[in-house]
C-alpha cells in the first residue's frame, strides 16, 4: 500500500506558483528602468545641470531679467483667466453629465475632449482664422482698434482652448461614482439647489476638483504651440514664459534659457507631487463609504 | 412630458447644460468650424494640390512614421514599465510611478530644449552616439526621441488599471491547469490587456501627430527631410498663406476626429472586455 | 397621514415599471411593498416620495393631490437603500442638515436644533456617536442614523428603500424588531420596500405583494400567506408544494386522492394545480381510512423545532421532491428514517385551474 501524502502550498509557495524567477524579474525592472533613465530622467536632470552649468548668478539674472519677468506676468494673468472659466465650465458640465440621464450625453462628453485631440497649432489658427487681421472678425476688430491675434486676448484664448477639459474630465467620473443619492436626500430633507450644491456636492468632490485645476494649471503656464502661433513674438509684451524659453534658446543663450526652463520643469515637479497626494484622496472619495477599521 | 431627459427631483440641470452647451460653441465649436468653413472657400483641385504638394506629403510621411514609431516603442516599453510597476517591488517604485506623468505636466517647450542638448553633437548621449555615426538632433531621428517622450505616459496610464484589476486567481488556476508562465501570459494576460495597450497605443499616436513644441527644437525642420506637418502648418500661416495652413489643417483634424472614433470604440470595447 | 394612489403609470423606456397601481394607504400604519426585483416596489416608493414623477396617475396626501408637489413640500422622510449619509459631515450634522437648510424665517435656534438632534441620537440609541464621521460607523449604526435624518424634519411619512438589504443577517434582525418597537411609539405612516418576504410578514401591518409592476395582493401578514390570491403569490411567500391533478364539480383529485373543493362546483373536469404548504400536509405510515399519496423518504432535517421531509413521490421519480414540515413529537411517534415508505394527504390546499407549470 502506498501512502499519499497531501501538503497543502504555503501562502509563500503559491505566490511562487505565479512568480516570474527571480532573474527574470531583476532583469525586466532593469530593462525599464534602463528606458525610463533614458528617456525621462536624463532628460529631466539636463534641465536643472543646464540652467546652473554657468553658475548661480548667471541663473538668477536670466530669470531676474525684465523681460523674463513679463513673460511671468504674462504666464499668470493668462492661467488666471483660464483656469477659473475652465473651473466653472467643469462643474457645469460634470453637474448635468454626472448628475442627469439625458439624450445625446456620450456625444457631449466627446466633444468636451475635442481639445484634447486637436494639434496645439491647429487650435492657434482657429483663432487666426477667426480674429486676424484676414480673419472673419478681423476687419471689424482693426477699425474698432481691437487686438486680439499678436496680443494678449488671443494668448488667453488659445490658452483656455487648449485646458477646456481639464477639470471636466476629472469631475464627471468621480461625480459619476458618487451617484445622486447624496443630493436626492439634501432635496428630500429641504434644501434647496445652491444649499445642495455647497454644502453635500462641493464638499465631496473638492480633492478631485484640485487635481483637475493642477493639471489645468501646469497645461495653462506650460502651453506653447497654440499660444506661439496667436502671439507674435513681442518680447515683453506678448512673451509667455515657454515663448520665452524659446526666443532664448534661439538666441543661442543656452543658459538663460535653461534656467527659465527650470522654472517650469520646477512647476512640473510639484504638480506631479501634488497630483500623487491628491490621487489617494480621489479614489477615496470615489468609494462609496466603507467601514474603516 | 419632454422625453430628452428623465426626470429628477436635483435643479440645475438646465442651467448647467446651457452653459456647457455655449461655452463648448464659443471656446471649441464655432473657432473648429471655421476652419473648414476656410477651406470651403477653396476650389477642390486648390485644395488637393495643397495638401498633397510634395513638401507636404513629405511632411505627412515624417509626421505619421515617425509618430507610429514612436508609439510602438511605448507600446513596449509603456507595457514593461506597467507590467514592473504592477507586479513587483524595487526601491523608488513610488517616485518613479509619479514621474511617469512627466511628459504630461512638463511643458512641451522644455522637453524640446533639454533633448535637443542632450543629442546634440555635443550633448551628454549625443556625444556616445556620433563615433558610432548616429546623429539624431536636427534629423528624422530626432523627431522620433522626440515625440516618444511625449507618449510615455499613454500606454503606461492605460495598462496599468487593467493589469492591476487581473486576480491571481486567475493565473494560479492557469498555473494549477499546467501552463508555463510564458503561456500564462499568452494566454491569459496578454488577450486581458490587449484591448487597453492598442487604447495606449493610439492615444499615443493621436498626441504624437499633432505635437510641436517638444519637435521643432530637436527637428532641424529641414523641409522635405526633417518638417513635420503641425510646423508646415504655422510656416504657411508666417507667409501668409491661410488657404494653404487652412487646407493642411484640414487633413490633420479629419485624421484626428477618425483617431478620436477609434479611440473611443477602443475604449468601450477595452471596459466592456473588464466589466 | 393617509395616503392614497389613482392609477399610477410609470414607463422606463420599454419597460413598464408601473402598470395601473391602485392603493390606500392609511394613517399611521406600516405597509410593506414586496416582490421580487423589477417589481416595481421601490419606483412606487420613488414615486410616493416625489423622487420620482408618473407618467399618469395620481397621489393623494390627506386627501389633497400631492402628484405634482416638489418632494421638499410634501414633508416625507426617506431613508435611502444605501443611508445616503452625507460623508463630509459628522453625524451630528448630518441629522441636523433638514433643520439648517430651513428658510431663516422658520429656522430653529441653535441651542433647538441641538436639543433635537441630541434627542433624536438618543431615541436610535447613538448619541456617543456625534462627532464621528459616516465611514466610521457599522452598517446597521448608519441605518439607524439614516432614520433620525429623516426623522429631524418631523415628516408625515416615513418612506424606506430596502431598510435592511445591505445588512448582514443578525444585524438585520435586531433592527426589525427594533424598527416595528419605534414604529409602535411614534406612529406614523411609513412604507418599506422590500424583497425578504420574511422580513415583510414579521414586520409589518400590511403587505402588498408586487410582482412585474402590478399589485398581486394586499393584505395582513396572515391574510397574503395564508390565503394568497394566486399562484404567484403563493409562490413568492414562502415554501409551497404543487400538486398536478384535476378538479371536477367540487372535488379535486390529485392521483387517486380526493380532496373536497366547494369553491369550484361549477368546474368541469379541469385541469388544476394544486398549492398546499409544507406544514399543511399530513404524514402517516399507513393510509387511515381513505386513499393517500405513496411517498418515501429522501432525506430528514431535523434541526429546530421543526423536522423537514423531503419525499419523492413513489409514481413519479422525476418531479421535483415534495416538501413536509411536521413537529419533533410527531417525527419521533412516526419514528422515520431514510428510505420509509410514508402515506400523505393535503390537509389543506389551494386549488387555481389552468395553472399549468
Amino acid at each position: 500500500m502506498t501512502t499519499i501524502t497531501i501538503s497543502y502550498p504555503s501562502k509563500v509557495q503559491r505566490a511562487a506558483l505565479t512568480q516570474e524567477p527571480v532573474w527574470v524579474r531583476w532583469a525586466l525592472i532593469g530593462l525599464a528602468l534602463a528606458f525610463l533613465t533614458l528617456f525621462l530622467f536624463i532628460p529631466l536632470v539636463s534641465v536643472f545641470y543646464e540652467a546652473l552649468k554657468k553658475g548661480v548668478d548667471v541663473y538668477f539674472a536670466a530669470i531676474t531679467d525684465p523681460d523674463a519677468v513679463a513673460a511671468i506676468k504674462l504666464t499668470l494673468t493668462a492661467t488666471a483667466i483660464a483656469v477659473p472659466l475652465n473651473l466653472v465650465f467643469g462643474i457645469a458640465a460634470a453637474w448635468a453629465i454626472a448628475k442627469f440621464e439625458f439624450r445625446g450625453k456620450n456625444i457631449l462628453i466627446t466633444l468636451i475632449d475635442l481639445p484634447i485631440s486637436v494639434s496645439p497649432v491647429i487650435a492657434g489658427l482657429i483663432y487666426v482664422l477667426l480674429f486676424g487681421l484676414q480673419g472673419w472678425l478681423g476687419p471689424w476688430l482693426a477699425e474698432h482698434d481691437l487686438k486680439i491675434i499678436f496680443a494678449v486676448p488671443g494668448i488667453v484664448l488659445a490658452t483656455i482652448f487648449v485646458t477646456v477639459p481639464f477639470i471636466a474630465r476629472e469631475l464627471i467620473p468621480l461625480m459619476q461614482a458618487q451617484g445622486t443619492e447624496e443630493e436626492e436626500a439634501a432635496v428630500a430633507l429641504g434644501a434647496n439647489g445652491w444649499q445642495t450644491f455647497w454644502r453635500i456636492t462641493l464638499p465631496n468632490i473638492k480633492w478631485g476638483l484640485l487635481y483637475g485645476i493642477i493639471l489645468c494649471n501646469a497645461r495653462a503656464m506650460g502651453e506653447f504651440g497654440a499660444v506661439s502661433v496667436v502671439s507674435g513674438h513681442i518680447r515683453g509684451s506678448t512673451n509667455t514664459l515657454p515663448l520665452h524659453v524659446e526666443i532664448l534658446y534661439n538666441e543661442y543663450n543656452y543658459a538663460a534659457a535653461f534656467a527659465v526652463a527650470s522654472l517650469l520643469a520646477l512647476l512640473a515637479l510639484i504638480t506631479l507631487a501634488i497630483k500623487t497626494f491628491l490621487e489617494s484622496k480621489v479614489s477615496h472619495q470615489k468609494e462609496p463609504i466603507k467601514k474603516e477599521n | 412630458m419632454s422625453t430628452f431627459k428623465q426626470h429628477s427631483v436635483l435643479p440645475g440641470f438646465n442651467l448647467a447644460l446651457g452653459f456647457t452647451i455655449l461655452y463648448l460653441s464659443l471656446i471649441v465649436l464655432i473657432p473648429l468650424s471655421a476652419v473648414f468653413i476656410r477651406t470651403a472657400e477653396l476650389t477642390w483641385s486648390e485644395f488637393w494640390a495643397t495638401a498633397t504638394s510634395p513638401r507636404v506629403l513629405a511632411s505627412y510621411r515624417l509626421t505619421f512614421g515617425a509618430s507610429f514609431a514612436a508609439a510602438l516603442t511605448n507600446a513596449v516599453f509603456g507595457l514593461l514599465v506597467a507590467w514592473v510597476l504592477v507586479r513587483y517591488h524595487f526601491p523608488g517604485k513610488r517616485i518613479v510611478d509619479a514621474l511617469i506623468d512627466l511628459p504630461f505636466a512638463l511643458p512641451t517647450a522644455v522637453a524640446g530644449i533639454a533633448l535637443t542638448a542632450l543629442y546634440a553633437g555635443n550633448g551628454w548621449i549625443g556625444q556616445l552616439l556620433e563615433p558610432l555615426g548616429i546623429k539624431v538632433a536636427f534629423t528624422p531621428i530626432g523627431v522620433y526621441v522626440a515625440l516618444t517622450f511625449i507618449g510615455l505616459p499613454f500606454v503606461v496610464r492605460t495598462v496599468q488599471p487593467v493589469l492591476e484589476d487581473i486576480e491571481t486567481e486567475l493565473e494560479e488556476a492557469a498555473a494549477m491547469l499546467g501552463a508555463s508562465q510564458l503561456q500564462t501570459f499568452l494566454r491569459i494576460i496578454f488577450p486581458t490587456i490587449f484591448p487597453a495597450l492598442l487604447t495606449g497605443f493610439a492615444l499615443a499616436f493621436a498626441r504624437a501627430i499633432g505635437e510641436y513644441g517638444s519637435v521643432i527644437f530637436i527637428a532641424g525642420n529641414m523641409p522635405m527631410i526633417s518638417e513635420i506637418t503641425p510646423l508646415l502648418i504655422i510656416t504657411k500661416l508666417e507667409q501668409y498663406d491661410f488657404a494653404g495652413a487652412t487646407a493642411i489643417a484640414v487633413v490633420m483634424l479629419t485624421i484626428s476626429f477618425i483617431l478620436l472614433l477609434i479611440i473611443n470604440l477602443l475604449q468601450w470595447w477595452s471596459r466592456r472586455r473588464n466589466a | 397621514m393617509s395616503i392614497e394612489i389613482r392609477h399610477l403609470s410609470k414607463q422606463f423606456g420599454t419597460f413598464a415599471a408601473l402598470r395601473d397601481i391602485n392603493l390606500k394607504i392609511h394613517s399611521g400604519e406600516l405597509l410593506a411593498l414586496l416582490g421580487p426585483s423589477g417589481s416595481g416596489k421601490t419606483t412606487l416608493l420613488r414615486v410616493i416620495a416625489g423622487l420620482e414623477t408618473a407618467d399618469s396617475g395620481q397621489v393623494l396626501f390627506n386627501n389633497e393631490d400631492a402628484t405634482s408637489q416638489h418632494i421638499r413640500d410634501r414633508q416625507v422622510g426617506f431613508v435611502f437603500q444605501h443611508y445616503a449619509l452625507f460623508r463630509n459631515m459628522t453625524i451630528f450634522e448630518n441629522v441636523a442638515f433638514g433643520l439648517r437648510v430651513r428658510p431663516r424665517q422658520n429656522r430653529l435656534k441653535d441651542q433647538e436644533i441641538h436639543e433635537r438632534v441630541t434627542n433624536l441620537l438618543k431615541l436610535v440609541q447613538l448619541d456617543w456617536l456625534a462627532n464621528r464621521y459616516p465611514h466610521q460607523l457599522s452598517g446597521g449604526q448608519r441605518q439607524r442614523i439614516a432614520l433620525a435624518r429623516a426623522l429631524a424634519v418631523e415628516p408625515k411619512v416615513l418612506l424606506l428603500d430596502e431598510p435592511f438589504g445591505a445588512l448582514d443577517a443578525k444585524v438585520r434582525k435586531e433592527l426589525r424588531t427594533w424598527l416595528r418597537r419605534l414604529h409602535d411609539d411614534m406612529h406614523i405612516t411609513s412604507i418599506f420596500v422590500t424583497h425578504d418576504q420574511e422580513e415583510a410578514l414579521e414586520v409589518s401591518d400590511r403587505v402588498v405583494v408586487m410582482n412585474e409592476g402590478r399589485i398581486e395582493q394586499v393584505g395582513t401578514p396572515d391574510e397574503v400567506y395564508e390565503r394568497p390570491a394566486n399562484p404567484f403569490v403563493y409562490e413568492f411567500l414562502g415554501h409551497v408544494n404543487l400538486f398536478h391533478g384535476r378538479v371536477h364539480q367540487g372535488r379535486a383529485w390529485i392521483g387517486d386522492v380526493a380532496i373536497d373543493a366547494p369553491e369550484h362546483a361549477e368546474a368541469e373536469n379541469l385541469a388544476a394545480v394544486a398549492y398546499v404548504r409544507p406544514h399543511d400536509i399530513e404524514v402517516d405510515r399507513a393510509i387511515n381510512g381513505e386513499s393517500a399519496l405513496s411517498a418515501h423518504v429522501v432525506h430528514i432535517l431535523s434541526v429546530g423545532p421543526v423536522v423537514r421531509l423531503e419525499l419523492a413521490h413513489q409514481d413519479n421519480q422525476n418531479k421535483s421532491l415534495i416538501q413536509v414540515e411536521i413537529s419533533k413529537e410527531r417525527f419521533r411517534d412516526l419514528q422515520l428514517v431514510k428510505g420509509d415508505q410514508v402515506f400523505i394527504k393535503p390537509r389543506r390546499l389551494d386549488l387555481f385551474p389552468h395553472q399549468l407549470h
